[in-house]
């Protein structure tokens, strides 16, 4: 089943009323920029091409125009019909879907997701902390899922979270309780405000050896970031230097001594990665 | 300082002088030299590299273990780093002890540890104009590809947990 593992190419899902929040959840800002730029800016580390999910009528919008857009192209509402019109506008392609208010996603939920996607099944998804159900919308769809979906949709069903019930798709548990916590009203963006600002970037020392050291191109960086944990900064710089070491192949080492990757990053903290070692 | 580096070759008689103790009835050594081969492969010469804040920590972690699991009175280890030729000690271990038996056990067990802990690395450059580090290129490969079994395992690791199964090294 491995022969062909189609691409993963991103869509952000935009195209929602913004209902609750009474104003366009694509537009809020954090840290000065839009969610929508966020999200996108985000998956770009991952996949190849990135596009927004838009309805017809939001193509000229200043937010998501300056973005690849893929206009809803079947009929009925809601993000459903995002998902059918990415996966109808390119069927060789799976699609990582990620709804754009999720301010807490990280690197490293991307990275695990991609990882453990099933291409077997019609999507791979998160399991929701805090009840349990899938979370279709930061999730991986594969290409067989289409005709299913319009199978499902002709049926009445609207619901991808409830089509992800029916058929059983493989579930994964979040590594952070946090990262798929959506913003739906103006209290929650402002408790997300202000839990991103007490995040506010940190700057980090990071030394690189051996295979590492030649991948990355340099023996030491400092880079600004605002991954939380080495897990979240490995995932975060794997695809900056497109590293070919999987997390679960390495140590970590905070300020020189052995670490767990869960670790909270604080400012100044020396990072060493270790790829397997070789002394003797 | 039970563990050190050296960029320079590995002085034997001074460390061998270090191990001396006239409680001592008899020393054990080990040294591993550059082999001109590793996996069917022709090694022309060698590079050691290391993280030298941490591997001086844990490589003395290991000497400290190794003194309190086998009643053994001294016990030392240096590490080459740099460039070696074919032929030259990368590491040496030594531990004098009352008895034999521990003497060997405690030498066992410190280049053991010292090569699946200690954050050294070693570039191995072939006879065809190859090179590559050993135990982290070939295992890059299928790390991308066979996921389910692979990362099964939930996280984190301790990192006293082997994540990879050690390769046969070059010098030994």
């Amino acid at each position: 089943m491995n022969l062909s593992v189609p691409p993963v190419y991103g869509l952000i899902l935009a195209g929602g009323a913004s209902s609750r929040m009474h104003r366009d959840k694509a537009a809020l800002e954090y840290r000065g920029r839009s969610q929508l730029d966020r999200a996108c800016e985000l998956a770009s580390r991952h996949v190849p091409e990135v596009f927004v999910s838009v309805r017809a009528n939001q193509t000229t919008d200043p937010v998501r125009s300056q973005h690849r857009m893929i206009v809803d192209c079947v009929p009925g509402e809601g993000p459903i019909v995002g998902i059918r019109s990415a996966l109808a506008a390119h069927p060789q392609a799976a699609w990582l879907v990620l709804a754009c208010d999720l301010p807490f996603l990280s690197h490293a939920a991307i990275e695990h997701l991609l990882r453990e996607r099933d291409p077997a099944a019609f999507a791979t998804a998160y399991r929701s902390a805090h009840d349990g159900l899938p979370e279709p919308l930061c999730a991986v769809w594969e290409p067989a899922a289409g005709a299913a979906l319009a199978e499902y949709q002709a049926g009445g069903g609207h619901c991808p979270r409830k089509f992800l019930i029916r058929h059983g798709a493989p579930l994964l548990q979040p590594l952070d309780r946090r990262a798929l916590d959506n913003v739906n009203t103006p209290e929650e963006y402002a408790q997300a405000l202000m839990a991103l600002e007490s995040e506010a970037p940190m700057q980090l020392q990071i030394r690189y050896y051996a295979l590492m050291r030649e991948q990355a191109g340099r023996s030491e960086e400092s880079i600004e970031t605002s991954a939380a944990t080495p897990a979240d900064l490995y995932a975060e710089l794997k695809s900056r230097h497109a590293f070919t070491l999987s997390r679960e192949q390495l140590k970590v080492a905070v300020n020189s001594e052995f670490s767990d990757w869960s670790r909270q990053l604080k400012q100044g903290d020396a990072v060493v990665f270790i790829p397997p070692v070789a002394g003797g | 300082m039970r563990f050190r580096f050296t960029q320079t070759a590995i002085d034997t008689r001074t460390a061998r002088q270090e191990l001396q103790n006239l409680a001592a009835g008899g020393y054990v050594s080990f040294e591993g030299w550059v082999r001109d081969h590793n996996e069917g492969q022709e090694v022309t010469r060698l590079e050691y590299e290391a993280f030298q804040e941490l591997a001086v920590k844990e490589g003395d972690r290991i000497v400290e273990e190794a003194l309190r699991r086998f009643p053994v009175v001294k016990a030392l280890c240096i590490h080459r780093v740099g460039a070696l030729g074919l032929g030259e000690m990368a590491v040496w271990v030594g531990v004098s002890s009352e008895h034999r038996g521990e003497a060997f056990d405690a030498c066992r067990f410190i280049i053991d540890e010292v090569k699946h802990r200690v954050p050294i690395w070693k570039k191995e450059h072939y006879r065809n104009g190859d090179s590559g580090w050993v135990n982290c290129e070939r295992c890059a490969a299928p790390a991308q590809h066979s996921h389910a079994s692979q990362h099964a395992h939930a996280e984190p690791h301790s990192h006293a947990a082997e994540h990879h199964d050690p390769v046969a090294a070059t010098s030994e």
